[in-house]
């Protein structure tokens, strides 16, 4: 995937001046997470709030927000999705279905 | 840093020697969630190809988000009334935020800000060639949100389903603000076509010069457009280019009815068999001139753009150098208290 790479490669000049990428969390309203809405690049993190207020509350979107600086975010590894992920197969035991002796009982 | 290593912004990077294995999994996972019309996310493994074509599609598709904005925002201030000024700039500031949406998509891909930033103001990245035609009255700001944004929303549509996850969510956002967009300029040329004789020939006027540029909107015909094929077997593209223009067409000849204003094609009409409108010839040679850097608005569009990245250059500099100085005493977690 050496193609892959190219991309990541940044121009000569360009690292120095650009403004650090931040994740923006939107609460939608009261009572509801913060959920993911987008990015964008900020000096600081007061600009950061303001520009993701600009950007993506523009109609009462959100009561909200976080920013995150991209940079502090870790991630699972995606490569090991199926391993890392799976490990509730089997557990059928965690979920109330598995549990069928107390059919038409009432409140239970 | 050379690569950008969250969680949210990474391209994998493997030793060579375990490269090939990684490629062939990762090409059957890819396979899987295209069969499944499920979505890919940034650090997924994807062919260089999807990404290339990725780049370049979103990248282009904010290009013309922003130079968008000039031809309406040269009208903000000859707004006929305080409250089309305010519905311009809503309209215009909306856009602004379309193209950032879309560079944000773009960047998940692994390709930083700066360089779709540089590729548009060396002239090396393209934008819709809709936005290299004047808005000479203000009959344009009508059509333009009536048939320039209606093009876009029916091409958009069918984009919010796009594999990629990233740009598919960019998407549902941008769509869901585009409809206030096309019905704002439906209603200036419904008050221009019921005003005066002169406005609603002005209105008249508008329609003209934009509904062939709004069809080619669409791309070149399916028979001339060779990426198309493949953009539809990744599940980015959804319906040909064709397909959409139809769609389009079909929409219109009701709108351009209610507005008692005709569109400018002798050749449109009912086709009770196919149960479409049949539409005239387009002017494809204008269209590649118009790409090619031959429109008439092009070079000014490009002037502008560049003008405004070097006015704006000191605001950089100097947000930069404030975030530099009070970065101790300035710790994002204080500001979060939701
Ligand atoms: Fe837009
Ligand atoms: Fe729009």
């Amino acid at each position: 995937m050496s193609e892959n790479h190219e991309n990541t490669v940044r121009p000569i000049g360009a690292a120095s001046d650009e403004w650090p990428l931040w994740e923006v969390f939107v609460r939608s309203s009261r009572g509801l997470s913060h959920v993911h809405a987008g990015s964008l690049h900020a000096p600081d993190a007061t600009m950061a709030v303001r520009n993701a207020r600009d950007l993506y509350t523009r109609r009462n979107e959100g009561t909200s927000v976080w920013v995150v600086p991209s940079e502090a975010v870790t991630a699972s590894d995606p490569d090991a999705k199926g391993a890392y992920f799976e490990s509730a197969q089997g557990k059928s035991y965690r979920h109330a279905t598995y549990y069928t002796k107390s059919e038409g009982v009432k409140h239970l | 840093m050379t690569t950008q290593n969250s969680g949210l912004h990474a391209v994998a990077a493997a030793e060579p020697a375990e490269q090939a294995e990684l490629d062939r999994a990762g090409q059957e996972h890819f396979d899987r969630i295209i069969a499944e019309d499920s979505r890919i996310e940034p650090r997924d493994w994807m062919p260089a190809a999807y990404r290339r074509t990725l780049v370049r599609q979103i990248s282009q598709h904010a290009h013309s988000e922003i130079i968008g904005m000039q031809p309406e925002g040269n009208w903000i201030s000859r707004a006929p009334s305080l409250k089309r000024k305010a519905i311009l700039m809503a309209k215009v500031q909306d856009e602004a935020g379309h193209g950032l949406y879309l560079y944000s998509a773009a960047e998940t891909l692994g390709t930083p800000r700066s360089e779709l930033n540089q590729q548009l103001l060396d002239g090396r990245a393209k934008y819709s060639s809709i936005f290299n035609y004047p808005a000479r009255t203000w009959a344009d700001m009508g059509a333009i949100g009536w048939l320039v944004d209606g093009a876009a929303i029916a091409n958009q549509v069918p984009l919010c389903r796009a594999s990629y996850g990233p740009y598919g969510r960019a998407m549902v956002r941008i769509c869901k603000e585009e409809s206030f967009h096309q019905r704002q300029g439906w209603e200036i040329l419904h008050e221009l076509s019921h005003g005066t004789p002169a406005q609603k020939q002005m209105a008249q006027d508008a329609v003209n010069r934009f509904y062939g540029p709004s069809l080619q909107m669409f791309g070149p015909p399916d028979d001339d457009s060779p990426n198309s094929k493949q953009s539809m077997a990744w599940n980015i593209k959804r319906f040909s280019n064709d397909e959409l223009r139809q769609r389009f067409v079909d929409m219109i000849v009701e709108q351009a009815a209610a507005l008692d204003l005709t569109l400018p094609d002798p050749d449109l009409k009912w086709n009770e068999e196919r149960g479409h409108y049949d539409y005239g010839p387009l002017d494809w040679d204008e269209f590649k001139a118009v790409v090619g850097g031959r429109g008439p608005c092009n070079l000014q569009r490009m002037q502008r753009r560049r003008q405004a990245h070097e006015d704006g250059a000191w605001v950089r500099e100097a947000a930069a150098a404030y975030a530099r100085r009070t970065a101790p005493e300035r710790a994002p977690a204080e500001l979060i208290g939701a």
